[in-house]
């Protein structure tokens, strides 16, 4: 029988490796596509460890949003543009030590944040979803709705100001193009287009003299 | 939970919200030659606004949404005038708009979407709500500036008004956030009673200055003003008008709704930092307008003194200081459509008058034009008998009472100086000779002719008796 709490530990080392191999992926890669691909799957890994954290609307959050518009959009500015492979790769050895530096510092901070974390549980409190049996998606929802509707209503009406005001600036009526009209043609008929004639067949005439014999007497 | 009570509390913005979109596709199967009906039904539609928002008017302060929205006398009187100001907007806009091919129905909705941002700003009653309120307000407005995508003027007064709005809603958020951190609500109500509580003074006041910074940009005051002269000159004058009439209101509005319903206790800091605001403005506003030659940009300093005037008034931090600033609003917001108004009926196709050498002789052309020109000159001055005279008087008797004499000495000196530039507009009118080989004449349209009369006349009308309004003012902060 499998032990849950061994279940969970194995799927978290499972999703780690997978994250952290991932991760070196995006930075190794020779092709950009690829490492667009690999930050994909870090970030679909990294969703699945938040899944475990039971912080659901985060992981949510990262794979609508992030994995789903944004890694798509660079997916397709990445495919786009035609950069040269070794020009990428020039600097690698000489910013290498800046990286590894920046790298360090961002572990010392998570690091840091996780015990600031652990020793302060007892002023951060216990988390207010946990404690009403609810989710952690369902806690953020029943706020979003009840205590702060008008707000996201409001949101909602600035989203729509964006997409009248992106088209009022954008949308060029311009004359004299010509347009394909589907339904026109679709409910065209082969009587439009094609008209049978009938007529007699052409009966090809007698051979004639050739002119210039007649002319000449 | 909220129920249908609340809905009926924002009856007026509801009912906005759902008109502009009807609006909005009925101008996307609308044939441009029908495009005129739209501009009827738009005002028509603020009209019935402004009925739902009287008819609606709760005994006593009513909230809504878990305080997220408060309806009381303040936000009545702002957003009447907002409307009201809006149909003025309407009707002088049309004319200009058809001469320049912008006769779009995007202007009618995106005005009525900065005014419902308006209405919320004004009604807001807590700090998400005044963000979101001021963003609606800000996102219509830059692209309303932007309108004009061909000319060059009108994208870089859109880009400097977009990336400066971005910086101001940033600081405003960031010191949100402090006094978010501060006193652990955003609800101000709640914010009111914990702000004398906290254990941070420091790390309120800190945040309290850079929403401080927030209000100044949106209000245009020194020294926060330099978006206001590109953005009035650079965007059509018909847009001109409208960010130069109903945003003031909301300024007033969120001023009041932030510093005297948030953080009213800690009026002796704000005080002081408004009335450094309020010096600079005027400083800078007066001076700066004397050297101007075109209209829309001297218009524009001569708002950023009005903003000075109005913040001579909200340093008083006490129920007369905020109705004088209120009744300075409300005289300045219809005062300054005015102004624009009568640019845009002398505007047409190829012709902006934008210059003040454009006005040369206008009384020889056009003696009524320039009789109402002379008396919105005289009103943004604040000569007597006219409405913006009380507006003045009243600020700065309300900065005398709460101990601010040298402000409203340094406001005075200041109201004589920007004389010079209001008058020498009216003697370019009526004593120098008109350039030959020009034209300039008054719109033909009636609606506008008739309205603009209406509207400067009742600068003078009001200049006797402004009595109602100021007590109607005077009532709304009363308990």
């Amino acid at each position: 029988m499998i032990d849950t709490n061994m279940f969970q530990l194995v799927c978290f080392y499972a999703f780690a490796a997978v994250t952290v191999v991932a991760a070196l992926g995006v930075i190794t890669l020779r092709n950009s596509v690829h490492a667009v691909l690999s930050l994909v799957l870090t970030f679909f890994s990294t969703a699945c460890i938040w899944l475990l954290a039971e912080a659901e609307f985060l992981a949510i959050a990262l794979i609508v949003v992030y994995v789903g518009a944004v890694m798509v959009l660079f997916l397709f500015v990445v495919m786009m543009l035609d950069i040269k492979q070794e020009q990428v790769r020039e600097g690698f050895i000489k910013y290498l030590p800046v990286g590894i530096i920046v790298a360090l510092i961002m572990l010392g901070e998570m690091l840091a944040l996780i015990g600031v974390r652990a020793m302060h549980q007892a002023v951060m409190g216990a988390d207010p979803a946990a404690a009403a049996g609810m989710s952690n998606t369902a806690w953020l929802g029943t706020a979003l709705y009840t205590q702060f509707l008008l707000p996201f209503e409001v949101a909602a009406l600035i989203l729509t100001v964006g997409v009248v005001a992106a088209v009022v600036l954008t949308l060029r009526q311009r004359t004299g193009v010509r347009h394909q009209q589907a339904s026109q043609q679709v409910r065209v008929n082969a009587r439009d287009r094609v008209r049978v004639v009938k007529m007699a067949a052409e009966v090809p005439a007698a051979p004639q003299p050739a002119p210039g014999k007649e002319t000449t007497p | 939970m909220p129920t249908f009570n609340d809905i009926l509390i924002l009856l007026p913005e509801f009912y906005l919200v759902a008109a502009a979109c009807l609006l909005l596709l009925l101008d996307a199967f609308m044939k441009p030659e029908q495009r005129p009906l739209l501009h009827w039904l738009s005002i028509a539609v603020l009209l019935v606004g402004i009925y739902l928002v009287v008819v609606g008017q709760p005994s006593q302060t009513v909230t809504a949404f878990n305080g997220m929205f408060i309806r009381d006398g303040v936000s009545e009187i702002l957003k009447v005038f907002a409307l009201l100001s809006t149909v003025l907007v309407f009707f002088y806009a049309k004319p200009y708009l058809q001469d320049r091919k912008l006769f779009v129905g995007e202007f009618y909705t995106l005005t009525i979407f900065a005014v419902i941002g308006i209405m919320l700003l004004v009604s807001a009653g807590n700090l998400i709500m005044v963000y979101l309120g001021l963003e609606l307000l800000t996102l219509s407005s830059y692209a309303l500036v932007a309108l004009n995508r061909d000319s060059r003027l009108s994208s870089e007064a859109a880009i400097k008004y977009f990336v400066l709005g971005a910086l101001a809603s940033g600081m405003l958020l960031y010191g949100m956030s402090m006094v978010y951190g501060a006193t652990g609500t955003l609800d101000l109500a709640r914010l009111h009673m914990a702000a004398t509580q906290t254990g941070m003074p420091h790390l309120l006041v800190f945040g309290l200055i850079f929403m401080i910074v927030g209000i100044g940009f949106k209000l245009g005051a020194a020294p926060f003003h330099m978006w206001i002269p590109d953005v009035y000159q650079g965007s059509p004058t018909a847009v001109t008008i409208f960010i130069g009439s109903a945003p003031k209101l909301a300024a007033f509005g969120m001023a009041y709704r932030l510093l005297a319903s948030g953080l009213g206790d800690l009026s002796q800091h704000w005080q002081i930092m408004l009335a450094c605001l309020a010096v600079l403005s005027l400083a800078i506003g007066n001076l700066v307008a004397i050297v101007q030659s075109n209209l829309k940009r001297l218009l524009a300093y001569s708002t950023i003194s009005h903003m000075g005037y109005l913040l001579v008034g909200l340093v008083n931090a006490g129920p007369e200081g905020y109705a004088s600033s209120l009744f300075y609003a409300i005289s300045y917001a219809i005062t300054s459509a005015a102004a624009f108004g009568v640019i845009l009926a002398l505007a047409r196709a190829g012709f902006e008058c934008e210059e003040i050498d454009d006005l040369k002789g206008l009384n020889q052309r056009s003696p009524w034009a320039a009789f109402l020109m002379m008396l919105v000159m005289f009103s943004l001055a604040g000569v007597p008998p006219l409405f913006g005279f009380f507006g003045k008087l009243l600020v700065f008797q309300a900065a005398i009472h709460a101990g601010f004499l040298w402000l409203a000495i340094v406001g005075a000196v200041f109201a004589i100086i920007g004389l010079y530039y209001y008058l020498r507009v009216v003697k370019v009118m009526y004593f120098d000779k008109p350039v030959e080989g020009t034209e300039v004449y008054l719109q033909k349209d009636v609606s506008v002719r008739l309205v603009l009369s209406l509207n400067v006349l009742a600068l003078l009308v009001l200049g006797f008796v402004w009595g109602p309004l100021f007590g109607w003012c005077q009532s709304v902060f009363i308990g």
